[in-house]
């Protein structure tokens, strides 16, 4: 087993400033990665003989994008870097990797967790159809392959990303339908004094709709889902109710959903670090000090992995998770510049707060989902089958619901529906949300290949055997 | 072959790559992932273990494991993470009845 001083886990803007800091400090920190090249999914790099300019990847975010892509590939030979490489497991102070068919078990002295996030997703009928993706999806799609989902697209959701899709998809040249907001527009005008914490970044934010509004797309605020239509030949459309309670149809090849994001937490749960309800973004995060230091002496937390605070702020997080670990190190951190950024965090946390204002999450969709509607998208677990589980055994939290009625246990480890099992759990209970809890999660966090998968939890040793079995037990 | 789900907007000079999808020879580009080579050709990638639903991936970041696919060989494969590679033999339904659980008849 090799020992490592440090060891970043994800290799986006938080991971990346973090590597960057410690090489700066003398240090040879590992950073693991599960992507084939660094940038993170918000600055990731097409594969190679892709020719677009990285204005239109990245489009204002360009600048930033190549900054941190040069800062990275500089440390090459300064850092032992693992692209392509999951953590599936962590026990103690061991982590546990896998590259292809190759596992390996890493000891860290202090580790870094800058494990971002993905979309946050809630049950919509007929989600599970063939051309329904993540705002998230239909943004990589776009970026790292140049394909759309599908044309015409409607995207619907809220948040951030939903009018960044949407017009990134008009730049293409991709007919988009409509955007759907599930957010009223009452609600960033309430949020004013959080946002202009980051007037250029706000004005960035209206000038997308301003443009999307230019080229034509409809765009609803105060919508509500009724259901993605369909059939086995995929998406032709989507079934809504407007601000004034009308239903309406659009029709479409492809959906987009997504309401703004979620932390990857559970390396953070799987190293045991304390985390707290955090009841304005509606989820679980680790509790951390402003540097980025967790409830586990040796584990630091940086990026939307431990709050969502956007692209931006991953890489002050970043730098920040390094310093407090150069500082529990004993080395000298550069407390002018720490300083400097601290001032930028807070900054950026104000404005995170007003995006979670201005955007909220519809909770009453969740509460009010038809019995028929797919919860669980893996185990095509109804919402109604939740709700019985719930009546009939007073499961008391979603650990105990799981085990009987298997939502949160398939493929995507709760990842996908666990938040909006929670609210409904929550609303039929008429108890506050925070009392549901979270998902335990286990090891390992992601499948493994059967030729890695016998024999490989943590506490046993790591033997490669080959079974014919699904990937996840 | 159902009808193609993904529609190409750019980056396509790329060099020609071929393989098969359920036993069809078809064509994606050097680059392409997994999922975006069999969705520009097809509409799924997967058909569901808890019914007949097609599946065709959902969150393109490895998260989700909606896009879990089967070669010939009866290895699986995650499309979105996986480059497409030349003589690759998919398949969107498992290779042999009776190796893999399913709930499904």
């Amino acid at each position: 087993m090799a020992d490592h001083k440090v060891v970043i886990v994800g290799a986006g803007p938080a991971g990346m400033r973090a590597a960057e800091t410690l090489v700066r400090a003398g240090l040879r920190p590992m950073v693991v990665d599960e992507q084939p090249a660094s940038g993170g999914q918000i600055y990731r790099r097409p594969p190679s003989g892709f020719k677009r300019a990285a204005k239109a990847l990245y489009g204002t975010e360009a600048a930033k994008a190549e900054a941190l892509h040069r800062c990275f590939d500089a440390l090459a030979d300064r850092i032992d870097y693992r692209p392509d490489t999951t953590v599936w497991g962590l026990k103690d102070d061991r982590l546990f990797l896998q590259n292809g068919g190759a596992v390996e078990e890493v000891r860290f002295g202090r580790l870094i967790l800058a494990t971002g996030a993905t979309d946050r997703l809630l049950p919509v009928p007929g989600w599970t159809l063939p051309g329904v993706y993540t705002l998230g999806a239909a943004q990589i799609a776009l970026k790292a392959q140049g394909v759309a989902i599908g044309a015409p697209v409607v995207f619907l959701g809220s948040g951030p990303l939903l009018f960044l899709v949407a017009s990134q998809y008009v730049r293409a040249g991709v007919k988009v339908a409509a955007v759907l907001d599930t957010s009223r527009f009452i609600d960033q005008a309430r949020a004013l004094p959080w946002l202009l914490a980051r007037p250029a970044f706000l004005a960035r934010g209206i000038g997308l709709q301003n443009a999307l509004r230019r080229a034509g797309v409809p765009i609803h605020d105060g919508v509500r889902p009724e259901e993605i239509l369909g059939g086995a030949e995929g998406v032709v459309g989507l079934r809504w109710r407007d601000r004034r309670g009308r239903s309406r149809e659009t029709a479409a090849s492809a959906i987009g959903l997504g309401w703004h994001l979620r932390s990857e937490i559970q390396l953070a749960e799987l190293a045991g670090c304390e985390m707290a309800f955090d009841p304005l973004m509606r989820q679980w995060r680790p509790v951390a000090d402003p540097l980025g230091r967790s409830s586990r002496g040796n584990v630091y937390l940086a990026g939307d992995g431990a709050r969502i605070c956007g692209a931006d702020d991953a890489e002050i997080a970043g730098r920040l998770a390094a310093s407090a670990v150069l500082e529990d190190m004993g080395l000298t951190p550069d407390r002018s510049s720490m300083r400097a950024l601290l001032r930028r965090h807070a900054r950026m946390k104000r404005f995170a707060e007003g995006i979670w204002r201005a955007f909220p999450w519809p909770a009453d969709v969740c509460a009010a989902a038809a019995d028929e509607t797919i919860l669980c998208r893996c185990e095509e677990v109804t919402t109604g089958d939740f709700r019985r589980t719930i009546a009939e055994t007073d499961a008391p939290e979603l650990n105990r619901a799981k085990a009987i009625c298997r939502v949160g246990m398939g493929r995507c480890q709760g990842r996908y529906c666990s938040l909006a099992a929670a609210e409904i759990m929550a609303s039929k209970n008429n108890f506050q949300i925070a009392k549901a809890g979270r998902l335990r999660p286990q090891a390992p966090i992601k499948p493994l290949p059967s030729a890695v998968r016998s024999s490989t939890a943590p506490d046993q040793p790591l033997r490669s055997q080959r079974t014919p079995s699904p990937e996840l037990g | 072959m159902s009808k193609p789900r993904f529609v190409r907007v750019a980056e396509t000079g790329r060099a020609p790559v071929r393989f098969r999808l359920d036993g069809s020879e078809i064509s994606g580009l050097e680059g392409d992932s997994v999922l975006t080579a069999v969705l520009t050709n097809a509409g799924h990638v997967r058909i569901s273990e808890f019914s007949a639903g097609a599946r065709a991936g959902f969150c393109l970041m490895g998260a989700c494991q909606d896009c879990w696919m089967w070669t010939d060989e009866g290895d699986r494969l995650r499309a979105c993470t996986t480059p497409v590679k030349a003589g690759l033999a998919l398949r969107t339904t498992p290779p042999e009845t009776g190796t893999w659980p399913t709930t499904r008849s």
